[in-house]
Formats: C-alpha cells, sequence, structure tokens
C-alpha cells in the first residue's frame, strides 16, 4: 500500500528477531485499561517489576496477519519526569533503562479526545524518543457529545504518524488500530519544536555525553537530555541503570550557572512544550458547538462534592461497603469453612492414622483454609475499590478527606486504604498503591493494621461476653465497649501516622495534585479482571509463606506428643506451643495473662480470630459454632491462676482486647507487607512497634486496674 | 486589567488567568506539566467541604491542589460580564 506523502517509512523489523513488543503509553483515566484488555483479551500476565511493586502488565495481541505480538500496559502518567516508582518505571522502560524489560519496539499513545491539551504532553515527550509511534484518540464519542470536533487527518500530517479515532468501550476503531500495529513499515514521527535557546546548549551537550558515556542512541540520547531538566533523576527505582558521573557532573554544572542567572530552565521547557501543543491542537481542535452548560460530571459533584450532601454520600458509599462485606462474605466464607474441614474429614478417612496425616489435615487443611476464609471479603474490597477508581468516586472521597488526612500529615489517597482495613488490613495496604509518594505510602502501610479488622471481631464478642456475663448488663455499654476498641485503634493509626510523618519518614508536605476525572460508567469486565488479578497475587505470594507458617504453628502445637489417652487440652499444654505459653508468661504476665492465654496469642498468628478457637481446645470446651461460645465462656469463668484467683477477671478481659486492638498477629498481614515494601524491615519495624504498644498500654491498663483495686 | 491576586483567594466561579508562579519545587513543575502555566486560563469551581483543598477547570479538565500552593500562583481575574 503506497504511504501518504507525509508519512516517511522506518526500516522494517528484522525478520529472524523477537516478538515485537508495543508497549501502551497515556494518561490515567484515558481509557489505557480497557483498551489493553480489548487488544489481549485474557491472555495477560500480571506480575511486578523486579525489586518494585509497579504492577507488570504483559499480554498478546494478534496481528492481521495471525503474528503474535507483544504488549506492556505501562502505568499511567501525565508526564515522563518521575516523582512516583510507577513514572519512574515507565520512564525507566522507554529510555530502555531497564535490564528485566526489552526497549518497547513502537509506543502506542492513548490520548483522550476530551481533554487532548493535556494529554498530548506525554505524547509530546515520547516524540522525542524517535521511535515508531500510533497515536489512539480514545473517546471520540465522549469529544463529539462535548461539542469538540477533531481534524484527526491533520493532527496525524502534522504529527507525522498515524492517528487513529478510538471509542475502547465499545470496540470501535480497534480493527484500525490492530492494521497500524500491523505494518511492518511504521512511519517515524516528524516532530520538531523550538527548545528555549538558554538551554539548547545544554541539551547538545548532556546528548554528546549521553551518547559518548553512557551509550544512548543518539536520538533517545537527546530525549533523556530533555527528560533530566525537568526530571533531575530523583526518583531512582531498583532494576534501572544509573547515569554516568560524567553526565551527571555537566548536568550539575549546568545548574549551578542556571541558579546564578535566574534561569527557569525547567519551567521554560515546559512552557514552550505546551506553547507547541497549543500550537498543534488550534488547528485540530475545533469547538463545534458550545457546551451546553454543565456537564454531567459538574452536576454529580454538585451533589457529591456538597457541603452537606457530600458526607451523606461518602457516608452511604462506605456504609454500603461494609455492609455487603459483612452480609455477602458470610455465605462463602462459610462455605469455604465447612468445605475446608469437610476435606480435612475426607483425608481422615482415607489415610492411615499418623503424623503425616496430621500435618495434611490440621496443618496444611487447616491453616489454609483458615486464611482463604477471608478470601470473599478480600475480592469485594477488591472489587468496590475497583468499582469506585473506575467510577471516579474514589478522588472526590479523597478531595473530601484531604482536609482531615493532612492534620496528621498525609494526603487524602491514605483515606480509602485506611478504612478499608477496617474489613481486612490486606486489600487496604494493597490499595495504597494509588498513593504516588513512597513515604506517605509506607505510612499508610504502617499504620493499616491499626484499624480494628473483622479477624479481630470474634476476640472482641468473646472478650466482652467474659467481661460483661449474662443478661444483667444493658447492650448500650457492650457496644459502647465495642466501639471503644475501634476508637483506640482509629485514634492510634492516626497517632502513629502523625508521628511516622515527623520523625522516621520526614519528607516534604504531601501535595493535593490531582486530577477529578469525569464520572464514567464502570466496565464490569475491567473491575472483575483487575480484582481477579489483585486477589490473584495476594493468593500467589502471600500463599507459600502462609501455608509455611501454617505447618510451623501446626508442628508447636502436635508435638512432642503426648503419652496415649491424652485428651486435646493435655496433648497442648505439654507441645511446643504450650511450653512457649510457660516460656512467654513471665513477660505476660504483668499484663494478667496466664500461660494458657499465651499459646492463644501464639495461635493468633494464623489470623486473630483461632484464638477463640485456641482457647476451646485449651479450656477443654468446645467452641466449634462461632455463634455459641457459651460452653467456653463458662469454662473461661472456671479458669483460675495457681493460688485460686480467677484468670478473666474484667480486668484481664479488658487488657486483652486492648492488646488484640494494637497488637500485629496476623502473618498475612506480615507476608502482603514484606511484599508492598519490598523488604523484611518494614514488617518487622510493624510487629515490633504495634506489638510493643500493645504490651505497653495492656500493661499501664493491668497494673493501674489492679493498683485500684478492680 | 485588574489587579493580581491569589489563586486561593479567588472567589467560587470566578475565572482568571494565570500570571505568575514559583519557579522552583517539584509542586509548581508538576502543575506546569499538567497545563498550568503563565497565561493559562483557570476557572475556581469549587473548595472541599472542609475548606481545603479547592477545584480548578484548566484545559477543559478538573484539577485539585491544596490552598497553600494555590496562595503562590498569582492570578488576574477576568472582568465579569
Amino acid at each position: 500500500m503506497p504511504l501518504p506523502p507525509h508519512l516517511q517509512p522506518s526500516a522494517p523489523p528484522a525478520p529472524d528477531r523477537r516478538q515485537p513488543v508495543y508497549a501502551l503509553v497515556g494518561n490515567p483515566n484515558c481509557g489505557k485499561s480497557t483498551l489493553f484488555n480489548a487488544l489481549t483479551g485474557l491472555k495477560q500476565k500480571i506480575g511486578n517489576y523486579p525489586g518494585v511493586t509497579v504492577e507488570k502488565k504483559t499480554g498478546t495481541a494478534w496481528s492481521q496477519h495471525g503474528q503474535p505480538l507483544t504488549v506492556i500496559d505501562l502505568p499511567g502518567a501525565y508526564s515522563l519526569a518521575a516523582r512516583s516508582p510507577d513514572e519512574a518505571v515507565l520512564r525507566d522502560v522507554l529510555l530502555g533503562r531497564r535490564t528485566d524489560t526489552p526497549m518497547p519496539d513502537r509506543i502506542i499513545c492513548i490520548a483522550d479526545s476530551t481533554n487532548l491539551e493535556r494529554n498530548l504532553y506525554i505524547v509530546h515527550q515520547i516524540l522525542d524518543l524517535g521511535r515508531p509511534v500510533i497515536l489512539v484518540l480514545n473517546m471520540m464519542d465522549l469529544a463529539a457529545q462535548a461539542g469538540l470536533d477533531i481534524r484527526v487527518a491533520r493532527l496525524s500530517e502534522a504529527l507525522g504518524i498515524p492517528v487513529i479515532p478510538c471509542e475502547a468501550t465499545n470496540g470501535r476503531g480497534l480493527v484500525e488500530l490492530k492494521l497500524a500495529m500491523s505494518r511492518p513499515d511504521l512511519p517515524l514521527p516528524r516532530h520538531s519544536w523550538s527548545i528555549p535557546a538558554p538551554i539548547a546548549a545544554a541539551v547538545s551537550e548532556l546528548q554528546a555525553s549521553l551518547v559518548e558515556n553512557d551509550r544512548r542512541a543518539p536520538l533517545i540520547a537527546r530525549a533523556e537530555a530533555l527528560l533530566l531538566l525537568t526530571d533531575q533523576d530523583t526518583v531512582r527505582v531498583a532494576g534501572s541503570t544509573t547515569l554516568s558521573p560524567r553526565t551527571l557532573e555537566i548536568f550539575q554544572s549546568w545548574q549551578k550557572r542556571w541558579g546564578t542567572s535566574g534561569t527557569d530552565w525547567a519551567g521554560s521547557l515546559v512552557q514552550s512544550r505546551y506553547d507547541a501543543i497549543t500550537g498543534l491542537t488550534a488547528n485540530v481542535v475545533r469547538q463545534a458547538t458550545a457546551p451546553a452548560g454543565p456537564n454531567t460530571s459538574d452536576r454529580i459533584d454538585a451533589v457529591v462534592t456538597h457541603p452537606v450532601w457530600g458526607w451523606l454520600v461518602l457516608g452511604a458509599v462506605m456504609t454500603a461497603l461494609f455492609v455487603s462485606i459483612f452480609t455477602l462474605a458470610q455465605a462463602p466464607m462459610d462455605w469455604i469453612g465447612n468445605h475446608a474441614s469437610l476435606l480435612a474429614d475426607a483425608v481422615k478417612h482415607r489415610m492411615a492414622p499418623g503424623d503425616l496425616r496430621d500435618l495434611i489435615t490440621d496443618g496444611a487443611i487447616g491453616g489454609v483454609g483458615s486464611v482463604i476464609t477471608f478470601l470473599p471479603q478480600i475480592l469485594i474490597l477488591f472489587f468496590f475499590i475497583g468499582l469506585l477508581e473506575s467510577t471516579g468516586y474514589m478522588a472526590r472521597a479523597a478531595f473530601i478527606m484531604d482536609r482531615l488526612m493532612s492534620r496528621v500529615g498525609l494526603n487524602g489517597k491514605s483515606f480509602i486504604p485506611m478504612l478499608s482495613s477496617y474489613a481486612c488490613a490486606i486489600p487496604g495496604i494493597m490499595a495504597t498503591r494509588t498513593i504516588e509518594d513512597p513515604k506517605d505510602r509506607l505510612v499508610t502501610i504502617l499504620v493499616a493494621p491499626l484499624m480494628s479488622c473483622s479477624a479481630r471481631l470474634p476476640v472482641y464478642l468473646l472478650m466482652i461476653a467474659a467481661l460483661m456475663p449474662g443478661n444483667q448488663v444493658p447492650v448500650p455499654a457492650k457496644v459502647g465497649l465495642m466501639l471503644l476498641m475501634y476508637a483506640l485503634g482509629t485514634l492510634g493509626a492516626f497517632g502513629f501516622a502523625w508521628l511516622f510523618k515527623r520523625t522516621l519518614l520526614k519528607g516534604e508536605p504531601p501535595l493535593m495534585i490531582m486530577e477529578l476525572p469525569p464520572y464514567r460508567l464502570p466496565r464490569l469486565r475491567d473491575v472483575l479482571q483487575q480484582m481477579g488479578g489483585r486477589a490473584w497475587i495476594f493468593l500467589r505470594r502471600a500463599g507459600t509463606f502462609i501455608l509455611g507458617i501454617s505447618i510451623v504453628l501446626w508442628f508447636l502445637a502436635a508435638y512432642p506428643k503426648a503419652s496415649a489417652g491424652a485428651n486435646p487440652a493435655q496433648q497442648l499444654a505439654q507441645s511446643f506451643a504450650g511450653r512457649a505459653g510457660h516460656a512467654l508468661e513471665p513477660v505476660i504476665k504483668p499484663l494478667g495473662f496466664d500461660w494458657q492465654i499465651g499459646i492463644g496469642l501464639i495461635s493468633s498468628f494464623a489470623a486473630r480470630e483461632v484464638f477463640v478457637s485456641t482457647m476451646g481446645v485449651v479450656f477443654n470446651a468446645s467452641a466449634d459454632d462461632k455463634e455459641n461460645t457459651a460452653p467456653l465462656q463458662q469454662a473461661m469463668g472456671k479458669a483460675r491462676w495457681p493460688d485460686g484467683r480467677a484468670l478473666f477477671t474484667p480486668l484481664a478481659c479488658f487488657s486483652l482486647m486492648i492488646f488484640y486492638v494494637f497488637a500485629m498477629q496476623c502473618m498475612s498481614t506480615i507476608a502482603v507487607v514484606k511484599r508492598e515494601t519490598n523488604s523484611w524491615k518494614w514488617p518487622i519495624f510493624q510487629t515490633v512497634y504495634m506489638t510493643g504498644t500493645a504490651w505497653m498500654l495492656s500493661f499501664i491498663v493491668y497494673q493501674t486496674g489492679s493498683a485500684l483495686g478492680f | 486589567m485588574s489587579a493580581p491576586v491569589k489563586l486561593s483567594e479567588l472567589a467560587v466561579g470566578a475565572r482568571a488567568v494565570v500570571r505568575e508562579m514559583p519557579a522552583s519545587g517539584s509542586a509548581f513543575l508538576r502543575l506546569r506539566e499538567m497545563g498550568v502555566l503563565p497565561g493559562t486560563p483557570v476557572t475556581l469551581v469549587r473548595t472541599a467541604p472542609l475548606g481545603d483543598p479547592i477545584e480548578i477547570k484548566v484545559r477543559g479538565y478538573s484539577l485539585t491542589l491544596r490552598k497553600s500552593e494555590a496562595a503562590e500562583i498569582a492570578v488576574e481575574p477576568a472582568i465579569s460580564e
């Protein structure tokens, strides 16, 4: 097919080369994920870039000739200048700085047509790279609704690249895109713009040094030199190659020179890019019809961010979230719990009694089962988070909550992760990926498990029942005590966030520069795909760790074996766990706990609610039925210290509840924090500071209470 | 030509043109990259329920920023018709 005269063909890729790699690049909320899903279908691999917690999504698309094409979905960004790990990965992949990811052969830029100027900024930076680029103008239907008339052919002619109008949500334009992707002779962009005079000399000097000292191709070197001037190369992530000292030296000497002359190099560079873009769009975009008053998003926002209605909407959304977690998740949780025990029973019947059988049934199935039980909750949370993100409400929640979060030095984006942690800290911690600033993100991860999660609920309920037995105590007192626990955890989370932001993770005050994207109808398929991907990452990465710890916990409770005929309580008492409980007793006695409670604390590492069933074994009372803990309560009421004092005094129960509010006792959370922070340092620090706080507060409560005669 | 005011002091619904913004600071570089530059028209849409941050409309989209940043941006209010 002959090319239009303005397109210059690039050299066709050599036939013996590997599968061609296409990178998808664009602003957040431009429909990039929808397009990626449309191109690759279910053939996707979701993983991580080694060494950083940035999601790596790759998939396979098929060319018109049936050739497989690799597509990488790069993180959404407004600029190649990196301020977060996500953006650093994007920049490094495009510049070929990462050893673990091939430099893309071709780049597909996606732009939201309703907002072309800002979307073209990153496109403009990418055109500098001198690689074959396809520009996709997404959401053409919405642009037409907004009265925008976009002359696609003119834009294509001006940039010298194929420009494809598209509506990713209904597949329009997809065939044309695939046709363009299949072309062996994709043109190189014809791209010229005027670099501001004071910095042009610096660009060529840096370019020369990058070619000579960093072995870059000339065009890439020029793009990287331009980028250095707005990027300053401060955000570096693992897996990216560093610049040579000579290049950095040249850069610093220019910085010094501009500093004395008062040249605003970065600002003028951005300005001249936008000048070039405005020149381009002036010829391409026409406001055909004036927009008829406020658009739908403006009308929704008038309610959703209203000083009164805004809070009601936020409250209603969050209530819906929690109600659905606690109601919808119940049936599948019971189902998983029942089937785990059915499976264990089936194994028990088929295998000869022995240690291997017990390892499989009690260790592997029991332990993993107690964690998988939480999977329905986690899935529902991921679903809601995906829904809130894709509709655009997430940004509004952050907008409303920012003022409150800023009091402790965080920004509004920490709100959803912390709130989700009331249900379960795991999705909460995984949702912190939307927080750009690495320090803010870490602080949020560190304090999120202080929010009382649903696994603490059975423990609170048991303790409240033991603390205020029978029906003499009015219900409001019980509810009040429960609310007090939630309030303590929340206060603790905010208090520690405040402390960490001032000491350990001191940084610049967080910014709240954020787009409020237009409201969009969520695409169920995209939300489900994202939910599935995240849950899979949790299961795969945390799964092995959880299985290992479950087996260790089982081993501690099952060995050494008691003499034949011992009941489970006696077996547990003389096991390693029992001995550990005894060893722990001197440490926890000042909190009012004996070695038997110590066993419960150790077993809580599987999941906090395991405390209840462990108490059932320890005190020889059946507590299999979660609803009915009456036999256990009676047994606990009879429990005594060796000197005859009651063990579960109201004060000891209260102290134990305080301990559960603050202590880090969840191996799944530890596994996820390890994964999200990429080191053992932070989960260990978190375990120590949380459990230390728990010990101190319980100590103060128990000792003060004892001194006062409770 | 009206006297420049701070972006943070603009009335809700008022339109203005950015005149000056600080050269240094990553916040202002990011704002520039998102299209807020000297010469750009902006409209203050609303403030958050608790008074901070603010929402502006710029180049056809909605952007939030805190008042502390907005206070350092000088804008020239458009004469209301």
